[in-house]
């Protein structure tokens, strides 16, 4: 019973926050919304005994990409206001669209051709190994899944150098390391010998 | 006791929503990114109730793959959302018409 009224509590404000994601006027207040949204998601992932996930989506949404968000919002000086012109032509629309998405999808899973799950799981996904969620996620990661985790890391990595690359540009006037000259530097333009007379004792 | 259609209907009011802002913010391309967050979140939330309900733990790590494709996904769109505003000195989707589409 409590943990059915937790739900209903995380739901309500899971839903209020994706609902001022798309409605706020101001960029940072929809970025902060969104990071409300993703820990209320954490707690219900949390409830749903996915707790290695529920930590993840806090420690790399919450505080990686949201971040982002935020820095990137903040950075880019915008004028918001011809951003809002369309809102009110759009809303109906947008309402529209959206209702009879969740009419639809509520249809498909209020059908009684669909034979849901009723009452709860009968073990849960960790117990059903006798592991913690984190032992069982990980068992099946690095064994089952080692490549396409192995593809995974290759995209974020693709993403890191794409980013870069994209948001780096050269400034004229700044100091900076020429590789090439320095590994192509050869012996003669550093070292110079010179001969002289030796020195005469008295 | 939650049941696994609480979850279900959930995620779909949560994937509505996100369909609903990218119909409702048309000109800002930071609010589209945020939009397809939450349809992305959506999606997550039905792969963990049912990995929950099926006992089935494959199902979480396909939110693990998710959850990077997503964080790759809008770091790069934000990279380019940064060199567009550099470029044209606007993030409005109605004045991106250099191609001429």
């Amino acid at each position: 019973m409590i943990e059915l009224l937790l739900f209903y509590v995380f739901a309500a404000v899971l839903l209020f926050a994706a609902t001022m994601v798309i409605t706020a006027k101001n960029p940072v207040h929809s970025a902060l919304f969104l990071v409300l949204a993703f820990f209320n998601s954490a707690a219900l992932w949390l409830m749903a005994e996915a707790e290695f996930l529920g930590i993840a989506l806090v420690l790399v949404y919450v505080g990686a990409v949201m971040v982002l968000f935020l820095f990137v919002v903040m950075m880019l000086d915008i004028n918001l206001a011809p951003m809002r012109e369309g809102f009110a032509r759009y809303l109906p629309i947008g309402a529209l669209v959206g209702c009879v998405m969740v009419v639809e999808m509520a249809l498909v899973v209020g059908s009684k051709d669909v034979n849901l799950i009723h009452g709860g799981p009968v073990t849960s996904a960790a117990e059903g190994v006798g592991m913690s969620n984190t032992k069982a996620l990980g068992s099946v990661l690095y064994t089952v899944y080692a490549y396409p985790f192995e593809i995974a890391s290759v995209v974020l990595l693709v993403a890191i150098v794409a980013a870069i690359m994209l948001t780096h540009r050269r400034r004229p006037g700044t100091k900076q390391q020429n590789i090439d000259r320095q590994v192509r530097v050869r012996k003669e333009q550093r070292l110079r010998i010179v001969t002289m007379a030796p020195e005469k004792r008295k | 006791m939650v049941e696994l259609s609480n979850y279900l209907v959930l995620g779909a009011i949560l994937f509505s929503l996100g369909m609903a802002g990218i119909f409702l913010n048309r000109k800002n391309v930071i609010i589209l990114l945020m939009s397809i967050e939450l349809m992305l979140l959506a999606v997550n939330f039905n792969f963990i109730a049912f990995s929950h309900y099926l006992a089935d733990i494959q199902g979480q790590v396909f939110v693990f793959f998710i959850l990077t494709v997503a964080a790759a996904e809008s770091a790069i769109g934000l990279a380019i959302l940064v060199v567009l505003f550099r470029n044209t000195n606007t993030i409005n989707v109605g004045d991106l018409d250099s191609m001429k589409g």
